[in-house]
């Protein structure tokens, strides 16, 4: 069960994930991505800070968009993530491949520098 | 110590699998990020189950047990009567690859075979077995 919040500010939009991500609720992640997108966001933030398990339907999500993000100069950071759910983007590497911070000031610094 | 959790194949009863694997291990595994790998790791092998071998019918059943040694072995045994899915038969696209085609799938047996020890498949009383090991440190 997820459920994805999203605000805007200063100009991103700013998903925040509350509850668990798996091959039964990854559909939501997918739909308010698609939706920050579709309403024309180059910055998205992603508070992570209440997300307590991303399983690897959540993961692919998050992969998926790789390629679309780099076609249309949109940056997407991620951060708040407990050592748990940092640990599971870890260990295929995909936190290498993703923009990950571990505060929303650190995330909005780097989300302002990647967009420049 | 053993367990046993009986799971219709929806995927609605993955949080289920979640929380009986926490329960289960909470007094035996320490650190908080193994203990979300082990259930991470069951998590895959039971979705996987649910979708390709049992098109996600909840009338259908999957057993999972879970057998705590005293050396610290963990021993983890999914038990169904369905299609075997052998996840060692599965051949695995590079990341770049998966990235570049956009795909959101291909990810759950590289992170099962990642996070335990072993994977093995045998056939018991007529039924598939999925057996996998985690060596606590």
């Amino acid at each position: 069960m997820v459920h994805i919040k999203r605000l805007q500010e200063d100009g991103a939009d700013i998903l925040a994930i509350v509850g668990e991500i798996d091959a039964s609720s990854s559909i939501e992640l997918d739909l308010a991505i698609a939706k920050s997108v579709g309403e024309g966001f180059t910055k998205i933030l992603v508070d992570c800070h209440a997300l307590e398990y991303i399983s690897s339907a959540g993961l692919g999500v998050f992969m998926s968009y790789i390629e679309e993000f780099r076609d249309k100069n949109i940056t997407m950071v991620m951060y708040g993530m407990k050592e748990k759910v940092t640990n599971t983007f870890q260990i295929l590497g995909l936190a290498d491949l993703l923009h990950i911070r571990d505060t929303k000031q650190d995330a909005k610094k780097l989300l302002n520098e990647l967009s420049a | 110590m053993n367990y046993l959790h009986k799971i219709g194949c929806s995927l609605e009863n993955l949080k289920g699998i979640r929380d009986f694997v926490r329960k289960a291990l909470k007094a035996h595994v320490a650190s908080e990020v193994t203990l979300n790998e082990i259930i991470l790791a069951l998590d895959e092998m039971c979705s996987n189950l649910m979708i390709h071998a049992h098109h996600c019918n909840p009338d259908h059943f999957l057993e999972l047990t879970i057998d705590v040694s005293e050396t610290g072995e963990l021993i983890f045994e999914i038990i169904d009567d369905g299609v075997m899915f052998d996840i060692n038969q599965f051949h695995e696209q590079a990341i770049d690859n998966l990235i570049h085609e956009k795909r959101k799938g291909g990810l759950g047996i590289r992170l099962v075979k990642s996070i335990m020890d072993d994977v093995q498949y045998l056939t018991r009383n007529g039924q598939f077995v999925c057996r996998m090991s985690k060596q606590l440190n």
